[in-house]
């Protein structure tokens, strides 16, 4: 990529105008970047599209076939009934929106003393959870199996719902405490000397100022637990209890041939809430990739 | 950027810090006591019981269902010795190594790179494509990848013309299931790199380039030292989150055929449940934690040297 463009970020429309000559080098590179891009861009389409257009062909194999004279709805059809995807999606919804509520208010908890105080334990703790972000959740299952079985939660939404929770913690604290940190320190301090609580200047002032951070954290921490498969997959047994992310598994692994159709509406199905929320979210998502800043203190 | 930050050495001004009496932090922290309880329960909790199991004969059928008893390094010394274990390492780490480390990490570069130069639409639609691979759930993930690289798949349909064609998860299923993983994760380097390179300041990079540096120069001399601390913790964070992946090896291979794509979670997961013999599976829960413990060990020792 020896590029000499003059795409800068500040670049105005009188660009072209500038010190330097836009060569026919400059262009050549341009395209090269865009066609590299856009290559790169259909590699990671191709595999993708196929669910959609299975999803809508009555007639779908493994191929990536356009739907043709095969398009029609029945696989929604098919799948749309209470056991294959109503029951699965609603406990999918029970068990992330239960796991979400207390990670986030949790989180907010302790992220308020980690951003507005210095003690002597503060780095360390916010190392702790920064290792503990990458924890391999998968390793901990069969103890936590034990657990489970010792304390009577397993094939129990509570007990999952916890445990669920707890995985989210360390990644909801740390981007709690970057938004967090983002707030003036100022506005609160006048509400201290005027004698506010540390609780009431979170609840009352914090918070308003961060509810676009906290959306952030609450719509990634969703996300992250509607696609979870391992965990309630271990610990939750009876059929009826299983969320979307487990039924679909199993579901189709109980006929002798698969209908694809089928299974890629069922997915088109499961995977709408994510995308939309992820739309949501999308233009608000860029401060919570600056894990660099995340350890300065 | 905390590009100037040292752990351990005195950071930035110290505006702040005052040394409290010990009962003025205790106050402060009392916020923090839900999420340490639920960190203690759920996870420190069963990491300190893997340490325990794993030199136990427990097991939900059997010998050790009845009388639990301490066997002391016989689950390891079983683990080492048997051939389906090593195997699984070495999987693991070629899976981890191929797909998180080259794989996500130089690709997620590349194209937060691309990007930056691209034409918007280009940029724009690219991102949504690469963003939607990864916030499809895993189990999908799995099905799309089963369905591409199948002897009927797309794959072939697309390569078969040139003669090679075959069922890519019989015949390379680690790579297949590395390919997916790439496929999947990518996205999340792709959004730190655009982060870290959106807080290069242009003018230190117009500067190399006034001074005549190429742009294979000014990515080794200037962009890469400038993001070292983000290409750290981003290596650190997705080698964790590939060394457990689970859900999309399991869709797509069962850890098959025979145990040519058993990566250690899957070992586990059949040791343990499959087979009952949680006081083994726990033993090989330790290894992966272990082996998760030396990959940050050695990213910490990066950080801190930069």
């Amino acid at each position: 990529m020896t590029t000499e463009t003059s795409t800068t970020p500040t670049a105005t429309p009188l660009a072209v105008t500038s010190h330097r000559p836009v060569g026919p080098r400059t262009w050549v590179a341009t395209a090269v970047v865009n066609v590299v891009t856009a290559v790169l861009g259909v590699m990671f389409l191709v595999p993708l599209l196929w669910v959609v257009f299975a999803a809508f062909d009555a007639r779908a194999g493994l191929k990536l076939e356009w739907p043709g004279t095969g398009f029609s709805f029945d696989n929604f059809r098919a799948v749309l009934t209470p056991e294959t995807t109503y029951r699965p999606m609603w406990n999918g919804l029970v068990l992330c929106v239960g796991s979400t509520f207390i990670a986030i208010v949790v989180a907010t908890l302790a992220a308020y003393p980690l951003s507005r105080f210095e003690t002597r334990y503060k780095r360390p703790f916010l190392l702790t959870i920064l290792f503990s972000t990458g924890l391999p959740i998968t390793a901990i299952m069969v103890p936590v199996y034990g657990l489970f079985v010792q304390l009577n939660l397993v094939d129990t939404i509570g007990g999952t719902v916890a445990f669920m929770a707890t995985t989210a913690l360390p990644m909801s604290i740390f981007l709690c405490k970057n938004f967090m940190d983002g707030v003036p320190l100022t506005l609160e301090e006048a509400a201290w000397t005027d004698g506010a609580s540390s609780m009431q200047t979170l609840r009352h002032i914090v918070l308003p100022l961060m509810w676009p951070g906290l959306s952030v954290v609450t719509i990634f921490t969703f996300i992250g637990m509607w696609g979870n498969f391992f965990i309630p997959f271990v610990l939750l047994l009876s059929p009826d209890r299983l969320p979307a992310s487990v039924s679909i598994f199993t579901f189709f692994g109980q006929y002798g041939s698969v209908q694809w159709g089928q299974l890629a509406a069922y997915s088109v199905l499961y995977t709408l809430p994510v995308v939309v929320l992820y739309v949501l979210l999308s233009r608000r998502l860029g401060g919570a990739f600056n894990f660099g800043g995340a350890l300065k203190g | 950027m905390a590009t100037l930050t040292r752990p351990g050495a005195p950071s930035g001004p110290q505006l702040r810090r005052r040394t409290h009496p010990v009962r003025v932090d205790i106050a402060r922290a009392l916020p923090l006591t839900p999420a340490v309880v639920l960190l203690l329960v759920f996870l420190a909790g069963p990491i300190l019981w893997c340490v325990y199991a794993a030199f136990t004969n427990t097991a939900l059928t059997g010998a050790g269902s009845g009388d639990t008893q301490f066997v002391g390094l016989d689950n390891f010394r079983a683990a080492f010795g048997s051939e389906a274990f090593g195997n699984s390492v070495v999987l693991t780490l070629v899976f981890t190594i191929l797909s998180a480390v080259v794989g996500q990490n130089v690709l997620g570069l590349a194209l937060a790179l691309l990007q930056k130069r691209a034409a918007k639409v280009v940029r724009t639609l690219v991102g949504i494509t690469v963003i939607g691979a990864w916030v499809i759930p895993e189990v999908v993930a799995g099905y799309l990848w089963y369905a591409f690289l199948a002897k009927d798949g797309t794959l072939n349909e697309v390569i078969g013309v040139l003669g090679l064609g075959q069922n890519w998860l019989y015949t390379l299923p680690i790579i297949a299931v590395s390919l997916a993983n790439v496929w999947r994760g990518t996205a999340f380097s792709m959004l730190v790199y655009n982060a870290a390179l959106s807080e290069i300041p242009a003018e230190i990079e117009e500067a190399a380039e006034m001074d005549g540096a190429t742009g294979w120069a000014r990515l080794r001399h200037v962009t890469i030292p400038m993001i070292k601390r983000t290409v750290t913790t981003n290596l650190m964070l997705i080698t964790l989150q590939t060394l457990s992946v689970f859900g999309l090896i399991y869709t797509m291979t069962k850890g098959g055929p025979g145990t040519k794509s058993q990566t250690l979670p899957l070992y586990m997961y059949e040791q343990a449940f499959s087979f009952s013999q949680i006081g083994y599976g726990t033993a090989i829960a330790l290894v992966l934690l272990a082996v998760g413990g030396v990959f940050s060990i050695v990213y910490m020792r990066l950080l801190r040297e930069d």
